[in-house]
């Protein structure tokens, strides 16, 4: 199939027709999702701020359900299309394969999303994001969210199909390039959580239409969160490469060991997928080893794998950084650090609060018997809140900020407001994040209409500091909504409003890398070391916060009752 | 030179790793595994371990046992909010106590004793429930077909109440039980 190449002027990546278009259309389908999401956001924020209440109780849970499948499902993995297809395509200089089952996994996905919004929306199915058994859904319900993962699983046969393209064609030399192998790693991840999706929604689906007569309700926990929880990984692969893309195109900054960081990839891949067990740790049916094991991610592997990319992409950023003289003291490189570029600020604030509030919060929760002090408290949304909100949405948001110029060809409107957005969206939901699991430790359940039990034969009144807590969510909540609009606007805004820019050449040939690239020409730096303190000291305090956290909450356990 | 373009060394895997990242990577080894030991360790000297005694039920089964407990151990009735009777029953000392969740109302309200253990069984009629002790702070998840049999001992004397953390339905905020400690 005839396509052309064209080279962005601004930034030399070279984009086939094909890819660029898919990148597009998944792009925005990403944003309107997000847009649903929002919406939905706002009016589950002002329902749990208890002064305000908005909504009564059934639309409450039905709006509830909108926002976890239009946001943890839909907005993340359109946006996710489109990285596989850049990390894919562009990166790797190569035409897209079967461009045309790409659009019909696309418009699948499409006709999923769409499904599935008409089936909460219609009110017979809120049974929020996780749609646990017994309680039943609207067969349509399901299918909009098997017609959706059958397309992203063709959209990841695509990516694998692109990459042995490449090598076939010789594109590139040597081995892919850190970025892609992040999305490798997500393709990887993405694929057998959604076969683990497909093993559970489907029976499901029959379940629902009548065929089937029962479907166990804990053997449905186990084979759901295999969706549920390993399609966050997907999301952390995901934003990891993502950050390692912006250090390099904002800084230049080159890996500290390909080896470290792809081993850490590895990491991800071997033992993600036991997190299943992170929501059954309080449940009747498993063993006490089976969660041991699994809740760990097999001994703490996959967390090991976190916390090196938590200090090799910050410290690529400092090793660029002192390559171009800001060598003063620890900090100077992170002072004079680009912190009025979104790109950046967005990213260096995802990677933060993602390994200080995400990824701490998340090992504690996921702690076998720690859990019990958190399990289905409002501690659980503050968690996924800093790390697929503050963590992945975020360096969507920041990486958008790049993407606008070079893949759509139009300048940015507002600069200013670009600027602020990361700050805005980042800090208060960071600090929604932190009170969110502020009123889970007092105690405070997730996905409840009312705090104050209206209609309950008791009474039972929260500690103030609770309403405190929620108060604070409703706030900052708020604010981040905010956040999140203004950059919905800005997007929008710029695709439609904004300059266009020059697209560069065209040609129906790819080009391949010039031998004169920084690449060619680094070989000299390899072994150019340099020290990064500055990332040793950030490395260290995230440590101290680590430890010091986990064991305070081992001595809130051991101040409950005594269970055997 | 950077992460988006193929590494420039093409042995990438004979580079060295430096020192300081290596000592990280060891912190972070020896952190996994000293959190790993942690949950072990909990398990063999630690005093909250939730319990991994679970039975397969049906509803029926479970509604039945629990009823036969109620009637033989209910000591008074208390009058709900709604204006409903609610049997009050204590838990013989050391011995079983059982726990129904459904839509929406934990049944019966129990009483118990500060300082005994208790064989607490816990199954759920019809959706999933989460069993929250409050202001305790326990968090336990109640599933349809599954007999949970937790051992619980009360540390100290009051009213508690138990919240459902699970959603299920319309009148999952109205759904809260009542323990007494004497």
């Amino acid at each position: 199939m005839a396509t052309t190449y064209r080279t962005c002027p601004v930034s030399g990546l070279q984009f086939e027709d094909q890819a660029e278009k898919l990148m597009r259309w998944n792009a925005v389908a990403g944003v309107l999702a997000l847009l649903a999401g929002g919406i939905t956001a706002l009016l589950v924020i002002l329902t749990r701020w208890p002064a305000i209440k908005l909504l009564p109780a059934d639309q409450f849970y039905l709006i509830l359900t909108a926002h976890g499948i239009d946001m943890l499902i839909l907005w993340i993995i359109f946006f996710e299309m489109a990285v596989l297809y850049f990390a894919s395509s562009t990166l790797l200089r190569c035409r897209l394969a079967a461009p045309k089952v790409a659009w019909a996994a696309f418009w699948l996905m499409v006709v999923g999303s769409i499904m599935t919004n008409v089936a909460i929306f219609q009110g017979e199915s809120s049974v929020m994001f996780t749609s646990y058994v017994p309680m039943q859904a609207a067969p349509h319900f399901y299918l909009g969210i098997i017609l959706f993962a059958v397309g992203a699983l063709i959209g990841c046969g695509i990516f694998f199909a692109t990459l042995v393209i490449a090598k076939r064609e010789k594109t590139y030399s040597g081995s892919i390039p850190l970025v892609t192998f992040g999305a490798l790693t997500a393709a990887i991840i993405a694929t057998f959580t959604i076969l683990a999706g497909a093993g559970i929604l489907l029976p499901t689906f029959l379940w629902s239409v009548g065929i089937i007569k029962e479907i166990d309700a804990q053997l449905y926990r186990m084979v759901w969160w295999g969706l549920g929880h390993s399609s966050q990984q997907i999301n952390v692969s995901a934003h990891v490469a993502i950050w390692y893309l912006i250090a390099a195109v904002v800084f230049g900054a080159k890996p500290l060991s390909e080896k470290v960081s792809r081993f850490a990839f590895l990491l991800y891949i071997l033992f993600l997928q036991l997190a299943s067990a992170h929501h059954l740790l309080s449940d009747p049916g498993m063993s006490a080893e089976w969660k041991v094991l699994n809740t760990s991610y097999f001994m703490y592997f996959a967390v090991m794998a976190s916390m090196i990319h938590g200090f090799t992409v910050p410290g690529a950023i400092e090793a660029a950084q002192r390559r171009k003289g800001y060598t003063n003291g620890l900090f100077e490189w992170l002072r004079k650090a680009p912190w009025g570029n979104p790109v950046f600020s967005g990213m260096f604030i995802s990677l933060v609060s993602f390994g200080f509030l995400g990824g701490i919060s998340g090992v504690v929760l996921g702690t076998e018997q720690i859990n019990m002090l958190m399990h289905n408290t409002f501690y659980v949304p503050g968690h996924f809140h800093t790390t697929v909100v503050t963590g992945t949405t975020l360096a969507f948001m920041a990486v958008t900020y790049l993407l606008v110029p070079v893949l759509f060809k139009r300048e940015m409107i507002l600069p200013k407001l670009c600027q602020i957005q990361p700050y805005l969206f980042g800090i208060s939901m960071s600090i929604l994040g932190l009170v969110m699991m502020g009123a889970g430790t007092l105690g405070v359940s997730r996905r409840h209409w009312d705090m104050a039990f209206s209609g309950a034969p008791f009474q039972y009144e929260w500690p103030g500091a609770a309403y405190l807590m929620m108060g604070l969510t409703g706030i900052f909540g708020l604010i981040a909504v905010i956040g999140g609009g203004l950059w919905i606007l800005l997007v929008v805004g710029s695709l439609l409003f904004g300059k266009k820019l020059d697209g560069g050449k065209v040609s129906d040939k790819p080009t391949p890398l010039p031998a004169n690239t920084q690449a060619a020409s680094a070989v000299s730096h390899g072994h150019d070391h340099v020290p990064v303190p500055g990332t040793v000291v950030l490395a260290l305090l995230l440590f101290v916060c680590f430890v010091l956290y986990y064991f305070v909450n081992w001595k809130y356990l051991s101040e409950v009752w005594l269970l055997s | 030179m950077s992460a988006i373009l193929p590494p420039s060394e093409r042995l990438w895997w004979k580079q060295p790793i430096d020192k300081v990242e290596w000592a990280w990577i060891a912190i972070a080894f020896v952190w996994g595994m000293v959190m790993f030991a942690m949950m072990i360790y909990w398990h063999i000297y630690g005093k909250q371990n939730l319990s991994n005694e679970a039975y397969r039920t049906t509803p029926e089964m479970f509604a039945a046992k629990a009823e036969k407990f109620v009637a033989e151990n209910t000591i008074r009735t208390e009058k709900g909010l709604n204006g409903e009777d609610i049997p009050v029953v204590k838990v013989p000392a050391g011995g079983a106590g059982y726990l129904i969740a459904r839509l929406w109302a934990w049944y019966p309200i129990l009483e118990l004793e500060e300082g005994q253990t208790y064989r607490i069984h816990l199954s759920s009629l019809d959706y999933n429930h989460g069993f929250s002790l409050q202001p305790v702070n326990i968090n336990i998840q109640v599933i349809p077909g599954y007999e949970h049999v937790v051992k619980m001992t009360p540390t100290k004397k009051g009213t508690y109440a138990i919240v459902c953390n699970e959603y299920c339905g319309i009148g999952h905020h109205s759904m809260l039980g009542r323990i007494y400690v004497k």
